[in-house]
């Protein structure tokens, strides 16, 4: 999906999406209204915003995990919103990473399995080359030695970095992180945010992360920002605008 | 990971293995299970082969016998004599009409396999002072021995029965004291006689058999009865030894002749075989059950205790059927592994109490019958149970919302 030259279509386009949720049979709440947003291909954006504005419920709408009440959603230029669940679950293994807070790394399986389950999903079968692509990754990430450990014997740091390598195994057009350091100390989650920042840069990688550290906002791009459930800001990092791209 | 294997699989075993003591538990269950079955199982058709081998050693299938002789009193005339008790006349040895003809008309049946006929009645045996009640069986040996195989029973001598041979039980012998060799005097109720000479002494593995029942040639028989050119029963085999009821009846209908099968002459031993039967399928169904309940209820928690995972794993592009699989596989490998060590667990115990329990005298207290079929069989369904008590948990993890799963 992510092609060396240049997509014509954004990565992703949001179109008056909204989202409702049932809260006992009649009543309805809608947390999101009508949200416009395009991310382009290389960007690396912000999400931020007070606890239950919405950023979650946006992220799990992007990343296909849910669906729009209303409005269209656009992934690499192709509607989503008409796809049955066959083929969203293929689109988003396929061109989405994702990090959460909790790295909720798969304990049955190890560091190097972890990082090629993505691909061994997609594929059927286990072979030399998901192998290869792990090791490279968890080469890259510093995590060479621990490839073969159990995930539940690696720190906490270790841990987000290899769900963070995971996320990165389709070689995927669009990144989502929900608060992918939140729950690191200051080192970890410096060294994790520079991985994510060094793929960016190398591959194109379009990332959307949310975070609640204006430390980390502002090492971003772009930040995009959501109160109750509208985008009430969206602009460049004046900060960082001469460094990025 | 092993390059052969699907990524439903490789999940699946890592989610057991992972699991070790909650599948350790549930795969002791299932052995316990699947070992009770083998074992009772092999016992029961172990001792119902061996009582049936007994009971036909000595029987035909079916026997045809004439029919009772009813007095039929004389009608009209004095109406004085209308109230009058009929009694059954005494049943004296008579011979089947036209035998010859429906031994013809039965062979021809493809499921008759031997039609032999016989004459048989009771005598005495006298040898010397010592004498004893007797059932002469008298046949053609090249018939009868078809269907009871007087020559593979026999403990000393032969069974080619001529004008002057007879042969023995070796109980009868013990007790009027005689061996090979010997003469012993028939005597029939009419008062008829013969000599014979004793060619062979049998055992046919049951005693009332062995002590009352001699074996002559149809001729001798058919004189010392006076019933010359007769026969008091023609003796059936079939291809279907459990068909023989229906066959009987069959007979009786279409020739008017008395059919007995072996399943009517030994109803009680029958009866005794269907409770067994009805009682170790109840027990199976109860077995299959409390596995196919404790399996679910292993996966049910797992489900449960996975549920983050199974949401990550859908985020990162896995389909609802690899999930169901996953689960389904779980499922069956459990069954299958318990029904594994549960029929070598079985077949152990078999071999161990088949060495350790004998009979007072010695003798084996059940028949050792090892069938390979009962494992694969009983893995077959242990996998199949496994793989339907998965379902109801695989079918949830399939449907979790990835959202709410990876929330948690
Ligand atoms: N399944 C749901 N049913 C009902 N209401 C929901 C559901 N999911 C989210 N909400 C509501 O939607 C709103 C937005 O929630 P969301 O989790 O997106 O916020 P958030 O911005 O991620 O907050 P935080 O920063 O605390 O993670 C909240 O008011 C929440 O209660
Ligand atoms: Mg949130």
């Amino acid at each position: 999906m992510a092609d060396p030259v240049p997509l014509p279509a954004p990565v992703l386009r949001l179109d008056a999406v909204t989202k409702s949720f049932a809260i006992g049979t009649p009543v309805e709440v809608e947390v999101l209204h009508g949200l416009d947003l395009t991310l382009e291909r290389g960007e690396f954006v912000a999400l931020i915003g007070p606890s239950g504005s919405g950023k979650s419920t946006l992220l799990n709408l992007i990343g296909l995990l849910d669906r729009p009440t209303s409005g269209r959603l656009a992934l690499l230029g192709a509607e989503t919103t008409t796809l049955d669940d066959r083929d969203l679950t293929r689109l988003r293994g396929r061109s989405i990473g994702f990090v959460f807070q909790y790295h909720h790394l798969i304990s049955a399986f190890s560091a190097e399995e972890n990082v090629a389950m993505p691909m061994l999903v997609d594929r059927g079968f286990p072979d030399d080359e998901m192998r290869a692509r792990a090791r490279e990754l968890l080469d890259r990430f510093r995590l060479a030695p621990w490839a073969g450990q159990a995930v539940t014997r690696l720190s906490g740091g270790q841990q987000q970095r290899v769900a963070i390598a995971r996320a990165l195994a389709m070689d995927p057009a669009l990144v989502l992180a929900d608060e992918p350091t939140g729950n690191l100390d200051t080192k970890s989650s410096d060294l994790a945010f520079d991985l994510m920042r060094e793929i960016n840069r190398e591959r194109g990688t379009t990332f959307l992360i949310v975070t609640h550290d204006p430390r980390l906002a502002r090492r971003c791009d772009r930040i995009v920002e959501v109160i109750d459930g509208r985008i009430t800001s969206d602009r460049p990092n004046a900060a960082r605008e001469g460094e990025s791209a | 990971m092993r390059r052969w294997l699907p990524f439903e699989w490789i999940a699946a075993i890592r989610f057991l293995v992972e699991g070790r003591m909650q599948s350790l538990f549930i795969v002791a269950g299932v052995t316990i299970g699947v070992g009770v079955i083998v074992f009772m199982s092999a016992i029961l058709t172990g001792m119902t082969t061996n009582m049936m081998r007994r009971i036909l050693n000595s029987q035909a299938h079916i026997e045809l016998v004439p029919a009772d002789e009813v007095a039929r009193p004389l009608r009209g005339g004095d109406p004085v004599i209308t109230l009058t008790t009929v009694q059954r006349p005494t049943q004296r040895v008579k011979s089947i009409d036209q035998w010859q003809s429906l031994r013809e008309v039965l062979a021809r049946n493809p499921e008759v396999t031997h039609v032999a006929p016989i004459v048989s009645g009771s005598a005495l045996a006298a040898r010397g002072s010592a004498s004893r009640s007797v059932t002469v069986v008298a046949c053609e040996p090249e018939t009868y021995f078809e269907i009871v195989d007087l020559p593979g029973n026999l403990l000393e001598g032969h069974a080619r029965l001529a004008s002057d041979g007879v042969v023995i039980g070796t109980d009868l012998a013990r007790e009027l004291g005689v061996t090979l060799g010997d003469k012993l005097r028939l005597t029939s109720a009419t008062g008829a006689g013969v000599t014979q000479t004793i060619i062979g002494i049998f055992d046919l593995g049951n005693r009332g058999v062995n002590m009352r029942n001699v074996y002559v040639a149809l001729r001798t028989g058919q004189a010392l009865l006076g019933l010359i050119g007769g026969a008091t029963a023609l003796e059936v085999t079939l291809t279907d030894v459990y068909a023989a009821q229906e066959v009987a009846e069959f007979i009786q209908t279409a020739t008017g002749i008395e059919a007995d099968s072996w399943i009517k002459t030994n109803a009680q031993f029958f009866t005794v075989m269907k409770t067994q039967f009805t009682s170790n399928t109840a027990i199976r169904v109860l077995v299959a059950l409390s596995v196919a309940f404790g399996i679910a209820s292993v996966l049910v928690v797992s489900v449960v205790q996975r549920s983050k995972e199974i949401g990550i794993l859908r985020a990162m592009g896995a389909r609802r059927g690899q999930i169901l699989r996953i689960f389904l596989i779980q499922g069956g490998v459990l069954g299958l592994v318990g029904s594994l060590f549960g029929s070598a667990m079985g077949m152990a115990s078999l071999v161990a109490f088949h060495a350790l329990l004998r009979n007072a005298d010695g003798s084996e207290f059940f028949p050792l019958v090892l069938d390979w079929t009962l494992p694969a069989w009983s893995a077959a369904l242990a996998t199949a149970t496994g793989i339907l008590a998965a379902m109801t948990p695989a079918l949830r993890a399939a449907r979790l919302d990835p959202v709410v799963a990876i929330r948690g």
